[in-house]
């Protein structure tokens, strides 16, 4: 798999290209970058603020809520921002809207430093530059799992009976946590389960959903029989609260990001017994399945369609040099970088080992937004025992088609 | 004053609410219509750092040139209003022809989100404006009674809930209410219940949202009614009191008949302001046992895909729900009035 090569590659091209590497040497220009909030984004953001200077202005409004604002604020022409930084889902409806410029001219003239598999095409036209990939996947401690005698279990099965020996054991009561807060990611675990078992979400060739299924099924029971091993809260819980939790030694084994690795094993906010006995290792498989049930997730830099063309060379160029071998190697633990300059180091085991497995990447289709937020609004029920997995599908289904309707996706 | 005088003198005001309430709300409307353009879709291999899938994308052009034609959409007419993610009809008709009973048909109700959300609003609405007026009166005659050298600190004391910002003072109870916070731990030390979870239960959520309605909304009918009691006549108060009334006697037949027109004035806002309640279930992550006509807006605008006739359906719907539950107390107010100029 192309993953699996990565680590080689980025090694090699460290060595080699740094000399390759375009400078912000140009005539002017205004940079405008819209994107989310975490520490390996401000790096890059950083990096390009550096051009600034000579012409060229470089400001970004980096904002968790950047979700929410990308489309009203790349509509207009001339856009708000020249670039916005996007995820795998968040960049679809941005090329349904025709809000992002393909960079195929930008990447010859300027991006021979740049590895192939950071190019994200779509139809053969370059419409993104992916610089860090991330993965839910899971955790472990070590010295819990000694205690009850117990390997690092590689499948949701073998996870369920390792929670009850540590159980039995009276060490915790509720030793294992996924981020299952309703909404985005509830729905989000539901989706990596049900591709563990081998899903599909829609009927081949089609926008109608395909998910009310004995597999839909049986991701459902398996992320209830998770989760009565979760705290009861466990309807609360997003990335925040199950790092906390983590961290605070009251979880043995998590379902959680790989970008949470390095917070979480830095010596902020936890115990040295703690840090040291936590392992990260692959999502596990399910049901027999052959591949981690988990999704991968890259994130990369878009160029805006309605600016100058001025504009969107500045815009490349200040953000390659955000992703320039020196700003990778001074930021190297704070994501799995795809750039050159990319050293993989304890913090990246779990995301690669999960790519490495052959999980597969988050379905990029423009009606899997619909599906994600039906996903969010309707399994909360069935996880509380109110009703039945069949009846919490249908619901999906339903609610799914209603929205697809309106959408102009379904007819 | 002549009809003249007063239009000029409301003009300011009146144009300011054409423009800032009036026209917003026109376009909510329009926005509600309309669907979205049926989406010319094409097949695209898409490729990436994790190898090359088959995959479908918009097609471009073809979307452009629907766009062009038809900038708002396709005309939908009310059926955005009826669909299953709002009044829902075929699903209602199906639910009663098929239930066994009223409990079932409730259920199957229940399972529908407008009707979801519509049920804790209005439970929410309902339960939350009578405390919070028995409760600011019970705080304005308690701190009137006070001291003067106590009223001022325990005025700003009391008026603290309203001064903290919504979403702040939920996180806040959030905290307190977490298995690990000082309200969540104490309870389950007292009933010995260790998982006693108020995150968990949808009773428990629905009393803790209410609850804290309760003490954000409070404060502000205190103010209003602790302002009233100012005016409230002494003569009057103490010829009662010389009449050999009770204190309480005096407070049920004097201080109260004074206050009633706060009182309609406090129902207003209050039937306003908690009919789109949305910070606390946003704050106390109460969106698994609870929604609210506000949430369902919110949850439709946010996310990769933006549903803005839905947003507009249920917006519009908000509206219609606030004019039915003002409409008894506007109609009562009007016959006052009249009452009162003959």
């Amino acid at each position: 798999m192309t993953f699996m090569r990565l680590s080689g590659l980025t090694l090699a091209a460290a060595l080699t290209s740094t000399a390759a590497w375009a400078n912000c040497d140009l005539p002017g220009g205004n940079v405008n970058i819209l994107g989310n909030d975490f520490a390996a984004i401000n790096a890059v953001v950083d990096g390009a603020r550096a051009c600034a200077g000579n012409g060229m202005s470089v400001s970004a409004n980096l904002t968790i809520e950047h979700r929410d604002i990308q489309v009203a604020a790349l509509t207009p022409n001339p856009a708000e921002y020249t670039s916005a930084i996007v995820a795998n889902s968040s960049i679809v409806p941005l090329i349904n809207g025709g809000l992002i410029r393909p960079l195929d001219d930008l990447v010859a003239a300027n991006g021979q430093g740049l590895n192939q598999n950071q190019l994200i095409t779509i139809d053969g036209q370059v419409m993104a530059v992916a610089f860090m990939a991330n993965a839910q996947h899971l955790y472990y401690r070590s010295d819990i799992l000694a205690q009850v005698g117990r390997d690092v279990p590689t499948t949701y099965e073998e996870v369920l009976s390792t929670a009850q020996a540590i159980r039995d054991a009276g060490i915790m009561e509720y030793p294992y946590a996924m981020n299952s807060k309703v909404g985005w990611n509830l729905a989000e675990e539901f989706v990596n389960m049900y591709l563990g078992y081998g899903g599909t979400f829609f009927e081949p060739g089609s926008a109608m959903p395909s998910i009310n299924n004995e597999t839909g099924v049986a991701a459902l029971e398996m992320m209830a029989a998770l989760n009565a091993y979760a705290n009861p809260d466990f309807l609360t819980f997003d990335s925040n609260a199950t790092a906390a939790l983590w961290e605070s030694g009251q979880l043995a084994l998590a379902t959680m990001w790989g970008s949470r690795a390095a917070p979480i094993l830095d010596d902020e906010g936890s115990t040295a017994e703690i840090t040291g006995a936590t392992g990260l290792a692959a999502a596990p498989t399910v049901g027999g399945g052959g591949i981690p049930a988990s999704t991968l997730w890259w994130d990369g830099f878009t160029i805006a369609a309605n600016i100058t063309d001025q504009d969107a060379e500045a815009t490349f160029v200040a953000l390659l040099n955000g992703l320039s071998p020196d700003t990778i190697m001074a930021n190297n633990d704070l994501a799995v970088w795809l750039a050159p300059g990319y050293t993989p180091g304890a913090t990246a085991q779990g995301v690669f080992a999960t790519a490495n497995a052959g999980a597969r990447p988050y379905p990029m289709l423009p009606y899997m937004g619909l599906m994600h937020t039906a996903l969010g609004d309707n399994l909360s029920e069935f996880l509380q025992g109110q009703e039945s997995a069949q009846q919490a599908l249908a619901d999906v289904e339903a609610a799914y088609i209603t929205a697809a309707r309106a959408q102009g996706f379904v007819n | 004053m002549p009809h003249r005088t007063f239009l000029w003198f409301i003009l300011p005001s009146l144009l300011a609410m054409i423009l800032f309430i009036a026209l917003p709300i026109g376009s909510v409307l329009v926005q509600s219509l309309y669907v979205e353009h049926e989406q010319v879709l094409i097949e695209t291999e898409t490729c990436g750092p994790f190898g090359c899938t088959p995959s479908v994308s918009v097609d471009q052009n073809a979307t452009r040139a629907l766009r062009e034609a038809q900038p708002l959409g396709r005309f939908n007419g009310l059926r955005t209003y009826t669909d299953r993610n709002h009044l829902a009809f075929a699903e209602v008709a199906a639910a009663w022809s098929g239930s066994d009973g009223w409990v079932d048909f409730g259920g199957r109700l229940m399972n529908l989100p407008f009707y979801k959300a519509l049920a804790f609003t209005l439970a929410y609405t309902f339960i939350v404006t009578p405390f919070v007026i028995i409760l600011g009166l019970a705080i304005a005659l308690a701190v009137n009674g006070l001291p003067r050298m106590l009223k001022g600190p325990t005025i700003f004391v009391s008026l603290l809930p309203m001064i903290v910002t919504p979403l702040v003072g939920s996180l806040i109870l959030f905290w307190m209410i977490d298995a690990d916070g000082i309200i969540g731990a104490t309870l389950q030390r007292l009933t010995g219940n260790s998982d006693l979870s108020l995150k968990a239960s949808p009773a428990l959520t629905w009393l803790t949202l209410f609850l804290y309605g309760i003490w954000s909304s409070s404060p502000f009918a205190f103010i209003v009614f602790y302002a009233g009691l100012q005016t409230v006549p002494g003569e009057t108060l103490e010829a009662a009191q010389i009449d050999g009334a009770t204190r309480w006697q005096r407070v049920r037949y004097v201080t109260i008949p004074y206050m009633a027109p706060l009182v309609v004035f406090i129902l207003l806002i209050q039937l306003m302001d908690n009919f789109r309640v949305f910070e606390a279930i946003v704050g106390l992550s109460a969106q698994a046992n609870a929604s609210s006509l506000s949430i369902l807006i919110y949850s439709d605008l946010r996310g990769d895909v933006a549903q803005f006739g839905s947003a507009a359906a249920t917006s519009m719907m908000t509206i219609i729900g606030v004019a039915i539950l003002l409409t008894p107390v506007l109609i009562r107010t009007w016959r006052d009035f009249n009452r009162k100029r003959v």
